[in-house]
């Protein structure tokens, strides 16, 4: 692992420092470049697209890059770890500011928690939906290895992921939140490992040690 | 299974070391920010927040530093407060590793200021932080806080619970409520006035100010209705470990991160 590099895409959505320290602590020597370029993110073994924010500039950001296609191309061909608005932005739409085209990488839908958020007792929920929940893994995956099942990861944000199609964990807020998705060489996670402590780092590990997609990560969708 | 409450140790700074002072006076050494932060981190503390009280440009560069540090080796989110007046205090922050800037004087003195760095930076990194104090009630016998200043020595004339409304309302993601009455003095967190800005907001609500045990954390989660419970002194003078305090709260029902 210690030649691999990882890219870190840079669009102007928030701070990455976070990211790419974290990715330094576990990285054994992994080359961690964050950048806006789309020859250095194409030529990198792996890339984490993260990102805060809204979605509407998140997208315009893309755009004015031209990371749009990139995302895409990248999509395609190597392993990629989508984090918080980075995820989001893999669906087909959101409901963010309006309601906004994404990247339609993944199917699935961006969705507001709502302003009359109740938990399964009655009690009022807090929108934004801000703090460590339990992620309940739904399918075996090279990214959940060696975290315990119902981790708590921390979580920020006010819009959801309904992406039934590619579940790899869920997390519990009034409605049921797609919390992970996998799909082939695809990762996306709504919580940001990069701050969820322990178990966090650990999933960062694995995806930098994660080599190669296996087609028994298909979720059974049944 | 739920949404835990967090446990958030403050780290007050002043040039460069972790302070805590008796309603904000009678200042204490509790050393190097950093190796507290990273203290707090092995204990299993949810969050951890940086008040910068530092009053000049010089120790204000110290504070970008040290955040710097705690950044590089502690995950678990950060929030920096104190001093941040300009768009570029929030950058400069967000840059160093911060998470979450803690906005309080400024936004009395321009209250756009939240709207602003909330379009520009997004409300879940925006948190209004408020110092408020009990002041004679309202004419029809309820009570009613203010907003301070000055280390809670300048009032504002601010009904405490209409500008957290207001400043959720331009874009604030969660707010930090310090009762100035009890901030320093171990007796407790202002459970009215918690309990009153929860109810009246859809954020979370950080309590702080007056912690002097465990039951006080429990209180300000069960009958202030806070999503979050900030403690200094009762953690940096090894009265409770984080451990201990998330213990105690679960075994009373309370849902935390062990």
């Amino acid at each position: 692992m210690s030649s691999s590099s990882v890219a870190v895409v840079d669009y102007g959505m928030g701070n990455l420092h976070s990211v790419a320290s974290a990715l330094e602590k576990v990285g054994d020597g992994v080359k961690v470049i964050v950048t806006d370029c789309p020859e250095t993110i194409l030529g990198a073994d792996r890339v984490i697209f993260p990102g805060v924010g809204a979605i509407r500039d998140c997208m315009a950001e893309l755009k004015a890059r031209g990371l749009d296609e990139v995302i895409q191309e990248v999509a395609a061909q190597k392993p990629m770890l989508g984090i918080c608005l980075g995820m989001q932005a893999l669906l087909e739409s959101s409901e963010e500011n309006g309601g906004v085209e994404c990247l339609d990488i993944l199917p699935g839908a961006v969705k507001f928690f709502g302003n009359d958020l109740h938990d399964s007792a009655g009690t009022r929920l807090k929108v934004p939906h801000m703090g460590w929940n339990n992620v309940a893994q739904t399918i075996e995956h090279p990214l959940w290895a060696g975290i315990a099942n119902h981790s708590r990861f921390y979580f920020v944000h006010s819009y959801y992921v309904d992406a039934p199609d590619f579940v790899a964990g869920t997390a519990d807020y009034g409605v049921q939140v797609h919390a992970a998705l996998a799909c082939e060489n695809v990762f996306a996670v709504q919580f940001h490992p990069e701050k969820s402590g322990e178990a966090g780092l650990r999933l960062l590990r694995n995806f930098l040690n994660w080599d190669r997609p296996v087609a028994s990560f298909f979720p059974v969708t049944d | 299974m739920a949404l835990a409450k967090r446990i958030i140790p403050c780290l007050d700074v002043d040039k460069g070391r972790v302070v805590k002072g008796v309603n904000f006076v009678g200042i204490r050494d509790a050393g190097d920010p950093v190796e507290v932060a990273k203290r707090y981190n092995e204990q299993g503390a949810d969050e951890i927040t940086f008040l910068d009280i530092t009053a000049t440009h010089e120790g204000r560069e110290t504070t970008v530093h040290t955040v710097e540090q705690i950044a590089a080796e502690v995950f678990i989110p950060l929030t920096v407060g104190g001093g941040i007046r300009e768009i570029k205090d929030i950058r400069t922050m967000l840059n160093a590793g911060a998470d979450k800037v803690g906005i309080n004087s400024a936004a009395i003195h321009r209250p756009d200021f939240v709207k602003e760095a909330a379009d520009r930076f997004g409300s879940q990194c925006i948190v209004i932080a408020i110092d408020a104090k009990r002041v004679a009630d309202e004419a029809d016998g309820r009570p009613r806080w203010e907003i301070f200043t000055h280390g809670g020595r300048k009032p504002t004339g601010i009904n405490a619970v209409e500008w957290a409304i207001k400043m959720v309302a331009n874009g604030a993601g969660e707010v930090l409520l310090t009762s100035m009455d009890g901030d320093g003095t171990k007796a407790g967190y202002d459970l009215a006035l918690t309990r009153a800005i929860s109810e009246a907001v859809p954020v979370p609500v950080i309590a702080s100010g007056g912690v002097g045990n465990l039951d006080h954390m429990v209180a300000g989660i069960q009958e202030g209705l806070a999503d979050a419970v900030l403690a200094a002194s009762i953690f940096h003078f090894g009265e409770y470990t984080v451990p201990e305090a998330k213990a105690y709260m679960a075994a009373r029902g309370i849902e935390v991160r062990l």
